[in-house]
């Protein structure tokens, strides 16, 4: 049934993607430009590594407002973590720290999510609920992540068809990690509880590209509203992916949007291979009813190894425990992601879940590298009364944890003959991507007993539309039959400036070429270069364009001159050209009137216009063109 | 008003949803000229407003849809919410410590559905292992619900049956006793325990928690398995308070009962004792008493239960420009007592003393107290504290105005002779005055001091 089998990224055609049913949505997540947190009135997009008080708490599970547990919690709490909170004076109040409940919503956040509702043109809700997201990963130290659903049904028009956003919640942000090793983890709190918007799509994108696009488009559009931040974490996206047969994965805290293509591919062909995986088992009779394993402490068999993980085991009092999956001979190593094998998941597994983070966590027989000698595989898989059909799992760790590891292993192995288990899954550099934690789902969601449901009244909407700036895809028609370049449809529409792209063509009559590559494509070049473009605002190039319109700064001179208010941080007449003198005018004027002199003029009374071009073409950019004509008029009679 | 199948619903809203026969928990598709959504309906807050519903979406995210805004609602099917913590069979071991845990109410062994106002109980021996499993390696448990209500609401008649209970389980033979109660007035219950509960051969233990236990970082779970701890292992029999020592899930302290407040209005550490050190800590794994002035432990089931109680005494806390008829207006309702907590060393303004006179008149027992909580009343001191006792009006030492207040209640159940209340008053029953202050009875660290923050950041909160 999933004959197909995925070729290199490069090869991969969309009809390829099609095949497999390659289908992908979008989680976005964007840091609103605020002064102050969502729930209380610390500042916020302050960060600092600095601390000067620690707190330590633990997170249990609780049951959902139906009345469930969710399987995520569940799971973390099989984990017994202990989480650290690094906390700032300056950044964390006792709102943050779960001591003081939480304070009214930032009215100002509210207005700026729902405008960004707006341009993605949501229906806005009557009445704001907000919800207890649970996160017993730490990550928040209520437990609990506050945040409500604002927005719901909206569209994004792409490539001739629409993007579905299927909702919009603004909720608070998390801590950012430190280090996770062991049974401890640490977070630092300054980003916690700052507004944030979550825009969800529909999973309407057939291939990678079309993911990274979307991407792209809907952080534009966000950004083109001048209230969100940018730089570092303030905008990031979960990528979902799933394949015929498969499972919605959830891919979390893709940093940035050119990594996208490589992580979805790759998940689809986990996916696909995994399924894949399934068919083999079931093919050699292993299922979920029929598959075999156990599991016994054989520490003592491999006392001796030199084996240098396990001999260090055993050195600090650690216990070694192993797995025997019947049957699974070789499938181990059956390949997921480019250059990953199935014993990843596994061992992604142990490590998360056992606690055992030390890589690697366990060995296996199916493994062509070196670990136990081939005596010590052979006395392990004789006291595990196992044959060389079956794969021998080593893991090692304390007593408990090696037991919860081993049970692990042995319900990743089941999974593995059920399908693909549902999960969220870690970004990875290398564009492969790892085992985070069990998908959480409607469970974990708990109604905020803390603060009341808020109206949005139609006044407040109507207040809020007033200020929107206009979609991109209603500017990008008008664009086009201006002459803008097609490169620059995109990026122009969606930009800042596009409303002094407006202004100084509509206004100031600028060819809306020149104007198109001033305001999108030489900040992009800055950027490229390495200069920072923060100092070029709409007056910037208010100033420049005005120069330019008056003939003061030549177009060639443009780029220059926003080099150099780059370099100084701001703008000043003194970086325009030097201006051009009455004698060197002279002189120009005289060199242009033996130009026309030697020409053939058909018709005389144009003369005068034409001197003017040649003298402009020397001078411009450096001297105002009225002042030219003056004399230039003088010169004629 | 809406009946249970329309649950807070009223006006604009209950109409709709009748009009379409759309009953709480149906699920749903509404249809509204903004667009449509499907998910659940739910029951609405009665005092929310009238003129939403509310829907929780397929996602589990709620939303308020305007009633007027709804065209249709197509009813697809209906799931009904029950809240049920698994329930496991608490293990026996005869070889461990009986516990009782008394409940009283409050967030500690309960959760409590605020939208529905409905209170979903985790209480029973079997829910309180589904929850916090760790109980069973502490002790065998069993519970008996004797309220359930608000701290707020905790009144005398609450008060002397919670002490007749502990009562009937001491002579029974429980090794340890816990009481799960609220936390706003959980130092008034511990101290007019201390009061009718006396010569207790086991320790009383009460807790709640600060952060209720339907949420994942609640205390609730360390601060059981602190309680039940004490209960089943220390050898101190005293009425305690078992809360949180820092805010990090680290420790819990064990608060003399008559010596404990409650200073802050949401801190999980917010349990202090006032004037003194508290009696121990606790943690899952240890006790570690901090002093050695505490009752022991004792194998007789010998108790004695004394539940007297008059209502009628008031505490006014002083405030300056304090008008007498404050005063008369106690006199003429017919109050028996009045604990005042005066300023400083336990002051109040001249303009008061002429009904402070008639009260003496009347043969009503006035007690001073002070409001800066720490310190003794010293009304020696400056002419006005001596005119005052002239009025009768009687200094009670470092006694917290809360536990003058309960005691005077308790005093006066027993007599109206004021020289015998005296008396009773000035007879150390559990702690409730101490001869001595020690030098860290008042340890207020005063953040933003460098030495302070020096030693926070050593120590987690």
């Amino acid at each position: 049934m999933h004959d197909f089998r995925f070729k290199p990224f490069e090869s991969m055609t969309p009809a390829d993607y099609e095949t497999v049913g390659f289908k992908s949505g979008l989680e976005i997540h964007q840091q609103l430009l605020t002064s102050r947190k969502l729930f209380c009135r610390c500042p916020a997009g302050r960060y600092s590594d600095h601390y000067d008080a620690e707190i330590l708490r633990h997170m249990r599970p609780t049951l959902s407002e139906l009345g469930e547990y969710d399987g995520t919690a569940l799971m973390e709490f099989k984990t017994k973590k202990e989480i650290i909170y690094r906390i700032h004076r300056d950044t964390v109040c006792t709102y943050e720290m779960d001591d003081t409940p939480p304070f009214p919503m930032n009215e100002e956040a509210l207005d700026i999510a729902i405008a960004i509702g707006m341009m993605f043109d949501c229906d806005v809700v009557d009445e704001l609920h907000i919800a207890r997201k649970q996160y017993l990963d730490g990550s928040i130290p209520t437990g609990f992540q506050r945040s409500a659903i604002y927005c719901l049904n909206g569209k994004i028009p792409y490539r001739g068809r629409e993007v579905r956003i299927v909702q919009m919640s603004i909720e608070e942000d998390s801590c950012r990690e430190v280090s996770d090793a062991g049974h401890e983890r640490t977070y630092l709190t300054d980003r916690l509880g700052m507004p944030l918007i979550e825009t969800v799509t529909a999973p309407d994108m057939k291939t990678p590209f079309e993911v990274a696009e979307v991407a792209e488009l809907c952080r534009w559009l966000a950004r083109s509203t001048g209230t969100v931040r940018t730089g570092i974490g303030a905008a990031r996206q979960d990528v979902n992916v799933s394949v015929t047969g498969g499972t919605r994965i959830e891919i979390k805290g893709v940093p940035r949007i050119p990594h996208i293509p490589l992580l979805t591919y790759n998940e689809a062909k986990r996916q696909w291979n995994l399924l894949r995986l399934r068919e083999e088992l079931h093919r050699r009779g292993i299922t979920p009813q029929t598959i075999q394993a156990r599991s016994e402490n054989v520490t003592r068999l491999v006392r001796k190894t030199r084996y240098l993980p396990v001999q260090e085991a055993i050195a600090a009092g650690l216990e070694v425990n192993c797995v025997a999956l019947r049957g699974f001979r070789g499938l181990l190593r059956w390949e997921t992601q480019t250059g990953t094998f199935f014993s990843r998941e596994i061992s992604d597994r142990v490590r998360v879940v056992a606690c055992l983070t030390t890589l690697p966590n366990i060995i296996h027989s199916d493994s062509p590298s070196e670990s136990l000698a081939t005596s010590e595989w052979q006395s392990v898989r004789k006291a595990m009364s196992a044959t060389d059909d079956d794969t021998l799992v080593l893991v090692w760790g304390n007593e408990q944890d090696v037991d919860t590891g081993a049970k692990e292993i042995v319900i990743r192995a089941r999974e593995a003959t059920i399908g693909i288990p549902s999960e969220t899954r870690q970004a990875l550099r290398d564009g492969t991507n790892g085992f985070e934690r069990i998908l959480p789902g409607a469970d974990r969601m708990y109604p905020d007993t803390d603060l009341p449901p808020k109206r949005i009244t139609d006044d407040r909407l109507e207040k809020i539309r007033r200020t929107l700036p206009i979609g991109y895809w209603s500017r990008e028609s008008r664009y086009r039959s201006l002459g803008v370049p097609d490169d620059l449809i995109v990026s122009l529409s969606v930009s800042r400036f596009a409303s002094l792209f407006e202004q100084v063509t509509n206004d100031w009559h600028l060819p809306p070429k020149l104007a198109a590559v001033v305001l999108a494509q030489l900040p992009k070049r800055m950027r490229r270069e390495g200069l920072r473009v923060g100092h070029i605002t709409q007056e910037v190039f208010g100033e420049i364009f005005s120069a330019y319109n008056s003939g003061k700064l030549a177009k060639e001179g443009i780029y220059t001159v926003l080099k150099k208010v780059a370099q100084s941080g701001s703008f000043s007449a003194g970086l325009l050209p030097p201006p051009c003198s009455e004698q060197e005018l002279s002189e120009v004027i005289k060199r242009a009137k033996e130009e026309v002199r030697r020409m053939e003029v058909r018709h005389p009374e144009k003369q005068h216009e034409i001197l003017m071009g040649l003298v402009m073409r020397d001078v411009r950019g450096k001297i105002d063109g009225a002042r030219v004509a003056e004399r230039v008029a003088k010169e004629v009679e | 008003m809406a009946n249970e199948s329309f649950k807070g619903y009223r006006g604009e809203a209950l109409e709709v949803l009748k009009s379409f026969d759309a009953q709480i928990w149906s699920d749903v598709e509404i249809r509204t000229d903004r667009g449509t959504y499907t998910g659940i309906i739910l029951p609405r807050s009665e005092t929310a407003d009238p003129h939403h519903i509310v829907l929780k979406l397929r996602v589990g995210y709620n939303i308020g849809i305007a009633a007027r805004r709804i065209r249709s609602i197509t009813i697809q099917g209906r799931k009904e919410a029950h809240y049920k913590i698994p329930e496991k069979e608490f293990p026996y071991d005869p070889k461990r410590p009986l516990v009782k845990l008394l409940g009283t109410g409050g967030t500690i062994a309960s959760r409590l559905d605020y939208r529905t106002g409905a209170v979903i109980p985790a209480f029973s021996p079997g829910e309180l292992y589904g929850s916090v499993p760790e109980l069973a390696d502490i002790c065998n448990l069993e519970t008996e619900k004797l309220y359930g209500v608000f701290s707020e609401n905790m009144a005398p008649e609450q008060w002397r049956g919670t002490a007749e209970a502990i009562g009937r389980e001491i002579r029974r033979g429980v090794q340890g006793i816990v009481i799960g109660h609220g936390t706003d007035t959980m130092h008034h219950t511990a101290a007019i325990l201390s009061f009718m509960v006396q010569n207790s051969p086991i320790p009383i233990v009460m807790v709640g928690s600060q952060r209720s236990s339907d949420r994942p970082s609640s205390d609730a779970a360390f601060n059981l398995m602190h309680s039940v701890k004490a209960a089943a292992e220390s050898d101190l029999a005293e009425i305690m308070v078992c809360m949180f020592g820092p805010t990090s899930d680290m420790y819990g302290l064990l608060h003399r009962g008559t010596r404990v407040r409650k200073m802050h209005s949401s801190y999980r550490s917010t349990f202090r004792t006032i004037g003194d050190i508290p009696l121990a800590m606790v943690s899952r794994e240890k006790i570690t008493p901090l002093t050695h002035d505490y009752k022991r432990r004792r194998s007789d089931r010998n108790v004695v239960i004394n539940t007297a109680f008059e209502e009628l005494v008031s505490i006014v806390y002083y405030y300056p420009n304090m008008r007498p008829d404050i005063i008369d207006s106690l006199i003429d309702n017919g109050y028996k007592g009045i604990v005042i907590a005066g300023t400083g060393l336990g002051h109040v303004n001249k303009p008061l003393y002429p009904a402070l006179r008639r009260a003496q008149e009347k043969n009503i027992a006035v007690y001073m107290t002070v409001q800066t909580l720490w310190g003794y009343v010293q009304m020696y001191v400056y002419d006005t504290g001596r005119d005052m006792m002239e009025l009768g009006v009687v200094p009670m030492a470092n006694m917290l105005p809360e536990v003058a207040y309960v005691k005077l209640g308790w005093a006066l159940g027993q007599t109206n002779d004021l020289a015998k209340v005296r008396e009773i008053m000035f007879t150390p029953i559990a702690g409730e005055i101490t001869e001595r202050e020690p030098s860290n009875g008042y340890l207020i660290f005063q953040g933003g001091i460098p030495e302070v923050e020096e030693f926070i950041s050593k120590y987690r909160k």
